[in-house]
C-alpha cells in the first residue's frame, strides 16, 4: 500500500476536461500532506499529455482505448490500481468517471465517495465532503480502509494548480483488450437545427416547477416579450416537454448569458455547472431552501405563473 | 428475454431534510422512487414492448413502503414485482447494490436496468455495482436502448450534446439518463386495480457490504451568498423584476 493519489483524467476529442486538472491539483496538494506522489492517469491512444502538473504521468496508450468504453477503462484502471495500490483514486463526476467510479470501487471492495466538493486530511485520515440531495446536504465522511474512490464535481478545486510540464510515460495497456463485450460503434453530434442556446445573450429557463407541458408556452410568451430563448433543466426535456438542444447542465450545455431567469428550478449541481456564469440569475422557486437562492443574484418565492403573467402585462 | 429494472427508494428532496445525528432524519421524510428509475422502468417496458418477455422491478424496501411503488411500476408495464425486505432506511448504494445483485442472479437477466444516479448515491450508483457484483458490463448516461438477438445498442450521452452509440453482448447493465420516450402515464384507477390484484415477491437480504463511510456530519450547505429576495404579492414581484431588467437594458 503507497500513500499515492491516482487522478484518472478524461478527454474528448484530444482536449482534457477541467475537472481534470482541478483532480491534480488536489491530488498534488494531498499527496504532499500523506508524503506521496501524485500520478496522473491517461487512458487513450495517440494523446499528449504533457501538461499536468503532477509528480508523474502514466500513459495508457493502445489503439482500442481511441474511445471511451467504459469495459476497456474499467479494466486498464482496475489492473493500474491492483499494481500500484494508491491511498486515494480520483474520478470527475462526469459521463466517463461516473460509469467507473463506483463499478472500481465494488470490483475492489474499497469505499467510494461520490458528488465530491472538498478533500481534506485531518490527523492523517481522509475527511471527505460532498453535495447530495440536490445541493440541499452536505456530508462530510471518512472512508474506511487503506484505499478510498472518490468521484468529484466539476468546479470544485482550481483548474490551475493542475496545469504543468510533467512529462507523460507511455506504457503499454497492462490487461489484455480483446473479446470485449462494448463496441464504441460512432460518435453522435449534438443535433443541429435548432437555437444555440450557448450563443443567446438573454435566456428564460424552465425547471420542473412549470408542471405541465401546456405551460412551457407562458415561458416562451414572456421570453419571446424581452427578445430571450427558452431553455431548461433536465426534467423539462426527459419529459419531453422541450428538445434536447434546450438543456443546460451537466449532460447538456453551458450557458453564460447576460441574463439567467429561471422559472420553478431548484439548483442541483448538475444544473449549475452549466450556468453558474451567468451575468444576471433571477430565480423563481416556491421552495425558500432551493439551493438556487444560494447562487442566483435576485429572487422570489412567489408562484411563478403569476409572476410571469403578471410581467407579461407590465411588459 | 428477462429484462430487471433495480430501483431505489429515496428521501423526498421536495421538502425540508430535516438531520437527527450526523444523517438525515429518515423517520421524518417522504420516501420516493428515485426520478431516473421513472425513466429506466419506461426504457425497460419499451423494450419488452419490441422484443418480448418479461419486466421484474426490483427494490429494497427501506421503510415498508414500496408496495406503491411496485404497483405503479405494474400498471406501467412491469409483469413482476419483488421487494428485497431490509427495512434500514440508512442502508448505503453498497449494501443495496448487494442485496440487488445476491436476488438478481437468481433471475438470469439479459438485461438489467437501473436509474444512472439517485440524489442519495453518496457512496455512489447501484448500477455499476451490480454489474460489477454480477461480472456484467455497464454502461451509464443512456438515453436509448435498442435490442436484436444478444445484442444492445446503446447511445450515451456525454456533455453538451455529444454522444456515443455502443454495442453491447448481452447481459448487460444500463444507467438510464432517459428513456426513448418520455415515462407514460398510468392512470390511478389503474394503479389501484393493480394494487388489488398484485402479488409482490418478498426476498429475504442476502450479502454484506465490506466497503464501508463512516458519516461524520450532515447539514445544509454553508450559505456564502444569497439572492436579494422580492417580496410582497406575484405583481409586486413581477414589477420589481421587471423594472430590474428595465434598468440593465434587459428588457
Amino acid at each position: 500500500m503507497s500513500n499515492d493519489i491516482f487522478v484518472i483524467t478524461e478527454h474528448m476529442d484530444g482536449k482534457f476536461s477541467d475537472v481534470s486538472f482541478e483532480m491534480v491539483g488536489k491530488a498534488k496538494e494531498l499527496a504532499n500532506a500523506w508524503g506521496g506522489q501524485s500520478v496522473s492517469i491517461v487512458v487513450g491512444s495517440g494523446i499528449s499529455s504533457d501538461g499536468f502538473a503532477s509528480d508523474s504521468t502514466i500513459q495508457v496508450d493502445d489503439e482500442t482505448l481511441n474511445r471511451f468504453n467504459p469495459e476497456a477503462y474499467g479494466k486498464v484502471i482496475e489492473a493500474l490500481v491492483k499494481e500500484k495500490s494508491p491511498r486515494l483514486v480520483m474520478f470527475g463526476w462526469s459521463a466517463t468517471g461516473m460509469d467507473l467510479a463506483a463499478w472500481l470501487s465494488a470490483r475492489l471492495g474499497k469505499p467510494c465517495v461520490a458528488y465530491v466538493k472538498g478533500i481534506n486530511i485531518e490527523g492523517g485520515a481522509l475527511i471527505v465532503n460532498s453535495q447530495i440531495y440536490g445541493g440541499k446536504m452536505m456530508a462530510d465522511v471518512s472512508p474506511e480502509g487503506d484505499m478510498a474512490i472518490v468521484a468529484v464535481l466539476a468546479g470544485s478545486f482550481p483548474v490551475e494548480a493542475g496545469q504543468g510540464s510533467t512529462a507523460a510515460t507511455q506504457i503499454a495497456s497492462p490487461v489484455l483488450l480483446d473479446g470485449l463485450k462494448i463496441k464504441f460503434v460512432e460518435a453522435i453530434k449534438p443535433a443541429a437545427g435548432d437555437v444555440d442556446i450557448t450563443a443567446q445573450t438573454k435566456l428564460v429557463s424552465i425547471g420542473r416547477g412549470i408542471g405541465s407541458k401546456d405551460n412551457v408556452e407562458l415561458a416562451e410568451e414572456l421570453a419571446k416579450k424581452i427578445g430571450a430563448t427558452v431553455s431548461s433543466s433536465r426534467p423539462v426535456v426527459d419529459a419531453g416537454w422541450l428538445p434536447r438542444t434546450r438543456q443546460v447542465g451537466k449532460s447538456g450545455l453551458k450557458v453564460k448569458p447576460k441574463l439567467y431567469l429561471m422559472l420553478g428550478i431548484s439548483g442541483a449541481p448538475e444544473h449549475l455547472e452549466g450556468m453558474k456564469g451567468a451575468e444576471l440569475i433571477i430565480a423563481i422557486n416556491t421552495d425558500k431552501k432551493a439551493p438556487i437562492f444560494n447562487v442566483a443574484h435576485y429572487g422570489s418565492t412567489a408562484d411563478l405563473f403569476e409572476v410571469a403573467e403578471a410581467m407579461l402585462e407590465l411588459l | 428475454m428477462n429484462i430487471v429494472v433495480a430501483i431505489k427508494h429515496i428521501p423526498s428532496i421536495a421538502d425540508d431534510l430535516p438531520v437527527k445525528g450526523n444523517n438525515v432524519d429518515f423517520d421524518s421524510v417522504d420516501f420516493v422512487l428515485n426520478e431516473f428509475d421513472e425513466q429506466s422502468i419506461e426504457q425497460a417496458v419499451l423494450v419488452k414492448e419490441a422484443t418480448g418477455g418479461t419486466v421484474t422491478v426490483v427494490g429494497v424496501d427501506m421503510i415498508g413502503e414500496l408496495d406503491g411503488v411496485l404497483h405503479l411500476a405494474l400498471a406501467k408495464g412491469a409483469d413482476k414485482a419483488v421487494k428485497i425486505t431490509g427495512d434500514d432506511p440508512a442502508a448505503d448504494s453498497h449494501q443495496q447494490a448487494k442485496w440487488l445483485a445476491e436476488a438478481i442472479k437468481g433471475m438470469s437477466p439479459n438485461i438489467v436496468f437501473a436509474g444512472v444516479q439517485a440524489s442519495n448515491d453518496l457512496d455512489g450508483q447501484i448500477g455499476p455495482m451490480i454489474a460489477a457484483h454480477l461480472d456484467m458490463p455497464y454502461i451509464g448516461g443512456v438515453s436509448s436502448v435498442e435490442v436484436a438477438g444478444d445484442t444492445a445498442t446503446v447511445n450515451k450521452e456525454f456533455a453538451g450534446g455529444f454522444g456515443a452509440k455502443y454495442a453491447v453482448s448481452l447481459p448487460m447493465v444500463v444507467g438510464v439518463q432517459a428513456s426513448t420516450k418520455p415515462p407514460r402515464y398510468a392512470p390511478i384507477s389503474k394503479v389501484r386495480q393493480v394494487a388489488q390484484t398484485a402479488t409482490i415477491e418478498k426476498v429475504a437480504p442476502s450479502g454484506e457490504s465490506s466497503a464501508r463511510l463512516t458519516m461524520k456530519k450532515m447539514a445544509p450547505p454553508v450559505v456564502t451568498g444569497h439572492a436579494e429576495m422580492f417580496t410582497g404579492s406575484s405583481k409586486e414581484v413581477a414589477a420589481k423584476i421587471v423594472d430590474l431588467l428595465k434598468s440593465k437594458g434587459l428588457a
